[in-house]
């Protein structure tokens, strides 16, 4: 395919993908907006009123970040990996497979749909939080460079996952028993000075706790780890999800008999 | 003048050790109306999915108007226009969606793909339904729709796998009268079908496939010459007692008011009808008592059992 026609085709299939979750914004785009306004409401007016500052800024302007990222992780990961299974379950992944387009543009406009709808949450749950706090911006770029990066590291996440699921359930394992723990625990709601040393060390572990730092120290300044650190891991995450996702998707792991 | 298609010892064994295709070898011509036929599970599907890059090979190659898909299949797949048998399009786009976003897929231009669609959707009488959500399209529809999705790119070769299973009789006819008009045109057909009469009236070449092998491969002409007999039905106008007439089988059906009346190769019904003349006995109509290609396609496959 020549570069204008793998164009048209990359925008074909990131056009279908942001048309399939604004048509479903009921299901796509309220749902974390309503969960993240509770929790500003629950844990950071009522209960962040009784605790007090973490790292110089209240309880709710602390954990406004971690908030912010751990929607877009979510929504990033699952919209790939729910809109990549069902073209999967309903066979509609057939229209692309028969076509000429390149399996990295297949790859690149389904992540970018997953990084739009990540965006997408991630901005709305920004202006709700307006409603609560005040948030002021350290370092305008480097928030910018995270949020995509993640988005872009989840979405990929989520499209291994399509690649391998057989079913639903397949789909949902990821989500509960991995994701939604390590972003619990990756420094969302507290700072990991807090934790005994040994479980700091264990903390470090946990992918989930340099991109929440990093992007918190985008907004406000402060960190538990070294940004850098963060970048290096991201940018590690993403080439080796992108390998290996075209690669499966190069051997037809789950779409090709 | 390369082959539509280019079919050398093609081989796929499944996962589960399941050899569905044990080395076959067929060439379809450019401008072809072709008939691949074959009993459930004999290896038609595994077939048009290694052309259409469904199916992984295991060995052996294909080429498509000369381009080996093994060196370059995209430029392969450009030629390829396929009608699966199950419906695979997206049931929550619109029918104008479903056919506009295949075109992108190829790279084609959103005005010229609104104009394609708009020419195919009306060809195809599914021009009214452009805003329909395509799950609500009734089962000929969604054929229609999948039809003109597959036209959208402007295929030199449009396989059609099972097109007219489970749709009406008069939609069929006009399904047929399009497909025979891109023929026409200079699009290469493959056809897959359970309906034989289908393949006779329309096709011009055949292969027929079983349990992973080519048992026949030639013209529809040719292999309907391979006939050793054909059993016909005879309407008369009256009952008829008792028939028999040296070298031919007859036998009554019913009341006596049919015959049937079985053919053998050299004989001709000549014979038939002026025995019925001296016997004051009037015919008002004749058919075949079964398709005639369905008799050796059912022979065909016993034999190679």
């Amino acid at each position: 395919m020549s570069s204008s026609e793998i164009w048209i085709a990359f925008y074909t299939i990131l056009r279908r993908e942001i048309r399939r979750f604004m048509r479903i914004w009921p299901q796509t785009l309220l749902p974390p907006a309503i969960t993240m306004t509770l929790y500003f409401a629950i844990f950071g007016n009522l209960i962040g009123s009784r605790i007090g500052e973490m790292d110089g800024f209240s309880y709710m302007q602390f954990i406004v970040p971690g908030l912010i990222m751990m929607s877009v992780i979510t929504n990033s990961y699952s919209n790939v990996a729910s809109s990549f299974f069902s073209a999967k379950f309903q066979h509609s992944v057939q229209e692309l497979l028969v076509s000429p387009t390149p399996n990295w543009v297949v790859l690149t406009g389904y992540v970018l749909g997953g990084v739009a709808r990540g965006l997408c949450v991630g901005a709305t749950v920004t202006v709700l939080s307006l409603f609560f706090t005040h948030l002021h911006l350290h370092n305008l770029f480097l928030t910018i460079l995270i949020v995509l990066l993640t988005s872009v590291m989840f979405a990929l996440g989520g499209f291994v996952n399509a690649l391998f699921a057989r079913n639903f359930d397949d789909v949902s394992i990821v989500p509960t028993f991995i994701l939604t723990p390590l972003t619990y625990l990756g420094g969302v709601f507290y700072s990991i000075s807090l934790l005994p040393d040994v479980w700091q060390g264990i903390s470090m572990l946990n992918p989930v706790l340099y991109m929440v730092n990093a992007f918190r120290y985008g907004i406000l300044g402060v960190s538990d780890i070294d940004v850098t650190w963060a970048l290096v891991i991201i940018c590690a995450f993403i080439i080796c999800l992108f390998y290996i996702g075209l690669t499966l998707l190069n051997r037809g792991r789950g779409i090709r008999s | 003048m390369a082959y539509a298609i280019e079919i050398k010892d093609l081989k796929k064994r499944y996962g589960n050790g399941f050899e569905a295709l044990k080395g076959i070898n067929l060439n379809v011509e450019q401008g072809d109306f072709f008939a691949l036929l074959g009993p459930n599970g004999a290896g038609k599907s595994t077939t048009i999915g290694i052309l259409c890059s469904l199916v992984n090979k295991s060995s052996g190659s294909v080429s498509i108007f000369g381009v080996d898909i093994d060196k370059d299949f995209p430029g392969a797949k450009r030629y390829l226009g396929v009608v699966p048998q199950e419906f695979n399009f997206n049931v929550f786009e619109t029918v104008f969606n479903v056919v506009v976003t295949q075109a992108g897929f190829y790279g084609i231009p959103t005005h010229v793909a609104e104009e394609r669609a708009e020419k195919y959707l009306k060809k195809l009488d599914l021009w009214d339904k452009k805003d329909t959500q395509s799950r609500m399209l009734s089962g000929g529809m969604k054929r229609r729709l999948m039809i003109a999705r597959a036209l959208i790119h402007e295929p030199k070769v449009l396989i059609l796998d099972e097109p007219t299973a489970g749709v009406d009789i008069e939609l069929r006819r006009s399904m047929w009268e399009f497909i025979k008009e891109l023929n026409e045109q200079g699009t290469t057909i493959i056809l897959t079908t359970h309906y034989l009469e289908e393949a006779e009236q329309l096709c011009r070449n055949i292969a027929i496939i079983n349990s992973g092998e080519i048992v026949e491969n030639t013209s529809v002409k040719a292999l309907l010459k391979t006939l050793s007999s054909e059993t016909f039905v005879l309407d008369l106008d009256e009952t008829i007692g008792e028939v028999k007439l040296d070298g031919y089988e007859i036998r009554l059906v019913g009341d006596g008011s049919s015959i049937e009346v079985s053919v053998m190769k050299g004989q001709n019904l000549n014979d038939v009808f002026a025995y019925l003349n001296d016997q004051n006995a009037k015919v008002v109509s004749m058919r075949n008592k079964s398709n005639r290609l369905e008799e050796l396609f059912v022979k065909l496959i016993k034999g190679s059992k």
